[in-house]
């Protein structure tokens, strides 16, 4: 095959927002899984500098990124937007104490959504976020992952800010739900 | 059930006293009043809202400080709001960490209504099935003497249920402002403000 034909990968987007992570010097991360989230987390587990922590409901990692910051320690939580609803009130936690907070939302119900369950929560999540004060980035094209990451984790962790970065539904590829023979 | 008989300020004294390097995170309501009334402290995060969430701050506090000694101590609707977060923490099984939690068996800021341990729930018994190694129930002095050392001993992660008595203690009222708190707690582990 000559070179030119060659066909241009698709960006590593997990990969781009785990080095960012990284160069922020993040050291635990805790979340409740997501299929698109999978590969983040297996990144996270691989790596003995990171601390993962497994969470049974998503306002847990509110929380435990608190603690975190308290123990002068960055923390990230990654969920699906239906969890985003559960944090709303210990969301009051982050604004009443100025703690810095980042978190990396997959989205589901707005892009080939085959589940209409999950349009609600999808639909209110910039919203839900953004009520409690919450600064929402959105990330639609796999090739702005490190920026955005990079920038996501500054503005959270240098100005002690809260900040949301939902990945769109569109970027991750809708969930399959017939199976390929 | 026996009637609890322990004063919750008498037993939060005994388990603070020699505190040494603990680091203290308090629920919403009277368990903070009851850590601010045994001697304020750098060392304390008073919480005056995030119901539910005060063990999971200690979960993410004693993974940052391995080396440190962590106690969260709350009350029973504070815990019952956040169960889940017992099977997060055994999962984690954090050496340093221990949840104290002071049982009346009711919603005690809010007019006294049964709370689910005084309606049958025995938290000891969710603790040890989420998983926790160390699980006690502490009802007199001498048992509330023999767990003090556990709160040092990195061994955890440990739970214990301090039954208390309902009887009504003066409010003891620590500050309120959560950023002049996170900053005294991060100043206090040599953290400087940004």
């Amino acid at each position: 095959m000559a070179a030119s034909d060659t066909p241009i990968p698709a960006p590593d987007w997990p990969l781009a927002i785990y080095q960012a992570l990284k160069a922020a010097d993040v050291r635990q991360l805790c979340y409740v899984p997501d299929a698109g989230h999978s590969r983040l987390i297996r990144l996270a587990h691989d790596d003995p500098a990171i601390a993962t922590t497994v969470l049974t409901t998503e306002e847990e990692g509110v929380a435990l990124s608190a603690g975190a910051w308290l123990g002068g320690q960055r923390a990230v939580l990654l969920m699906q937007s239906s969890g985003v609803g559960n944090c709303v009130n210990m969301l009051s936690l982050l604004a009443s104490c100025r703690f810095p907070f980042l978190t990396f939302v997959t989205m589901r119900g707005e892009w080939a959504e085959f589940n209409p369950w999950q349009v609600p929560m999808g639909k209110a999540t910039p919203a839900a976020f953004e009520i409690m004060g919450v600064t929402v980035f959105r990330l639609e094209r796999p090739e702005d992952a490190g920026e955005m990451a990079a920038a996501a984790a500054r503005l959270a962790y240098d100005s002690d800010q809260p900040i949301a970065v939902l990945i769109s539904q569109r970027m991750i590829g809708a969930k399959k739900w017939t199976e390929e023979k | 059930m026996m009637r609890a008989t322990l004063d919750r300020r008498t037993a939060v004294k005994a388990l603070l006293q020699n505190r040494g390097d603990l680091l203290v995170v308090s629920g919403l309501g009277s368990s903070s009043y009851d850590v601010f009334a045994a001697g304020d402290h750098d060392a304390n995060f008073y919480l005056w809202g995030a119901m539910g969430g005060a063990a999971m701050i200690g979960l993410g506090l004693a993974l940052a400080q391995p080396s440190r000694p962590v106690a969260v101590i709350t009350g029973d609707g504070e815990q019952l709001m956040g169960l889940g977060s017992l099977a997060t923490i055994a999962a984690k099984k954090p050496r340093n960490l221990a949840i104290v939690v002071l049982d009346n068996a009711h919603f005690g800021e809010t007019g006294m209504q049964m709370s689910h341990s005084g309606l049958g729930a025995r938290l000891e018994l969710i603790a040890t099935g989420a998983g926790f190694p160390s699980a006690s129930t502490i009802e007199d002095g001498a048992a509330l003497d023999a767990f003090r050392p556990k709160l040092h001993d990195l061994s955890g992660p440990h739970f214990a249920r301090v039954a208390i008595a309902t009887d009504h203690v003066d409010r003891a009222l620590p500050a309120r402002d959560g950023v002049f708190l996170k900053n005294r707690f991060r100043g206090h582990l040599g953290f400087p403000v940004s």
